[in-house]
């Protein structure tokens, strides 16, 4: 144990605290969780052993390995509260005091790889099948990010009550469904690392293309993908899709300030301003790409999407992007993650090798088949393709329907200025037509929808 | 802890299928049981007759009410259960995926409420 601070050092011992508290948060949860066997008592019980530890460590000092000392203290708080909580008390204090002999003590000199296991187990409960996908992100961000009840109902736009009842489900149902509190058998283990990534990843397209609101990125949300996806390569070091995904995740954000304009528009990839792209952050990403790539497992669909964006930021300028590799990168994705999505953004870049004829041709059979025909961006290509081949009023069109999708301000913004680009360059009485066309298409998409 | 798990088929495709098919679906049924019962799962299980068998009971007014065939139609029909001993929740749904019907059904997972458990 370290001395007792003197008086004038008290500030530095307490930004000491809360930095241990900060960095502790996570693992002392997961390990309370596993110890206790109850989400909402173990958050209780950290919650008592910070306030014990905001006591008596100003006084006697950080102990050498601040977790276990608030493991154990945590642990011994939930007791006490399963103790006088006397419904449960038979039950639960049995197995609590029978969990109990694998407790770390507070003088275990390391007990890292124990709390490693409880964080990968937490992550693995928290993005559990048997729970919606809501659920797991709305979880994952509050119980394994730790962030506040607040910051997760803002994050999706849902009042705060609701993402508070939409967690007491996902707990109870972790609860009383047996969700078990476990790192996968091996033989499920490849299909719940997915899972698992694509809550991540879900929260990383969130947060740097917002579905609604003013602003097109949210920076924290981010952040705290890309630390939640390397927080996941440390506990599973090496595994291709977790490598496959972080570097996907650095490789776009390192374009996050391009892609916004000082008045907070789009700016699209072929525009943007290099200089402004983060290069550290690309050439980390790079290298994890490559690693994912080298690796003996299976190709991950994250892998070969990063490898994508690789691609894009490693050409020193638009001109000189490999757009027939990036086709054919498109072409193995759509083997292993066939999405409406994925087709749409193959469809781009044959437009950049084959051209714009052809390229409608793909976005029109995704249109025909109807599954994102409410997909703004779905128009907004087409409307671009249609601009290129010179067919002024279906772009408008097409245009119009994005513009009429799209929640985003800034995205309303760039649609609103490709229509009034196109109005301006041929004029004449064409628009006036065109609203008739409209309203009548309308009106029988509203019909056959009704029947 | 304890799961139901529902076996849930389309009873006119079940019908359709030919002699040898069948058998050879018991015989998968009858090793999947077995397998179950010495690893010590096994608690109970049941092959139902089809839905046009069954009838529903309403209790309305403090008298039954009596009507012909399942609660809901729906495409496919309760055509049997088990109910098992499993760890977790990962354990039963590895178990539920092995029941034969789940390859062309669908097995629907539901843990026991034990009386007097919150």
């Amino acid at each position: 144990m370290s001395p007792p601070p003197a008086a004038s050092s008290q500030p530095a011992a307490g930004s000491r605290i809360a930095e241990v508290f900060s960095r502790e948060a996570g693992r002392v949860l997961a390990t309370l969780i596993r110890l206790l066997g109850d989400f909402d008592l173990a958050e209780e019980a950290r919650q008592e052993a910070f306030a014990a530890a905001l006591e008596r460590w100003p006084v006697r000092g950080v102990p050498d390995n601040p977790s276990a000392w608030l493991i154990h203290v945590g642990r011994n708080k939930g007791i006490d509260r399963i103790r006088r909580h006397t419904a449960y008390r038979d039950v639960i204090l049995r197995e609590a005091a029978s969990m109990g002999c694998e407790a770390v003590q507070e003088d275990e000199p390391d007990g890292s790889e124990v709390f490693g296991d409880d964080r990968l187990r937490l992550i693995f409960t928290c993005c559990h099948p048997a729970l919606s996908p809501e659920a797991r992100i709305a979880l994952t961000l509050r119980e394994v990010c730790g962030l506040t009840l607040q910051a997760v109902a803002r994050a999706f736009l849902v009042h705060e009550d609701t993402m508070a009842q939409r967690l007491v489900r996902a707990k109870r149902k972790i609860r009383d469904a047996g969700i078990p509190y476990e790192t996968p058998d091996p033989s499920m283990l490849d299909e719940r690392i997915d899972g698992v990534l694509t809550v991540i990843y879900t929260v990383f397209t969130e947060g740097y293309a917002a579905t609604t609101g003013n602003d097109l990125t949210d920076e924290s949300l981010c952040r705290e993908s890309i630390r939640l996806g390397r927080l996941v390569d440390v506990l599973l070091p090496g595994n291709a899709a977790v490598l496959g995904l972080v570097a996907l995740m650095l490789l776009h954000d390192a374009r996050r300030a391009a892609r916004v304009s000082g008045l907070g528009n789009v700016v699209l990839l072929d525009q943007q301003d290099r200089a402004l792209w983060d290069r550290a952050q690309i050439a980390e990403g790079l290298e994890l790409v490559e690693r994912s790539l080298r690796s003996p497992a299976q190709v991950s669909r994250f892998a070969v999407e990063a490898a994508i964006a690789a691609l894009h930021v490693q050409a020193a300028d638009k001109s000189l992007t490999d757009w027939p590799q990036i086709v054919g990168l498109y072409e193995v994705l759509l083997r292993l993650h066939p999405t409406p999505v994925v087709e749409l953004n193959h469809a781009a870049a044959v437009s950049m090798v084959d051209g714009p004829g052809r390229a409608l041709a793909l976005v029109e059979s995704i249109r025909a088949r109807g599954e994102i025909s409410d997909y703004h961006l779905l128009h907004a290509a087409r409307g671009k393709l249609l601009a290129r081949l010179g067919r002024r009023c279906e772009a408008l069109d097409a245009y119009q329907a994005a513009l009429n999708g799209a929640k985003l301000d800034p995205e309303r913004r760039f649609l609103a200025e490709r229509i009034a680009e196109l109005t301006e360059d041929g004029g004449g009485p064409e628009p006036a037509i065109r609203s008739d066309e409209v309203s009548a298409k309308l009106a029988i998409r509203a019909r056959s929808s009704a029947g | 802890m304890q799961y139901l798990l529902m076996i849930y088929t389309n009873e006119r495709e079940m019908a359709a299928l030919g002699e040898a098919a069948l058998t050879a679906l018991s015989e998968e049924y009858a090793q999947f049981t077995k397998s179950i019962v010495q690893a010590g799962n096994f608690k109970a299980g049941d092959r139902l007759r089809p839905a046009p068998t069954a009838s529903t009971v309403r209790v309305r007014n403090g008298k039954p009410v009596i009507t012909d065939g399942p609660f809901a139609e729906t495409r496919e029909q309760l055509g049997g259960y088990y109910l098992v001993e499993a760890k977790n929740l990962d354990e039963a749904l590895a178990l539920a995926a092995r029941i034969p019907g789940a390859r062309h059904g669908s097995i629907e997972v539901r843990p026991i409420w034990v009386l007097g458990q919150q």
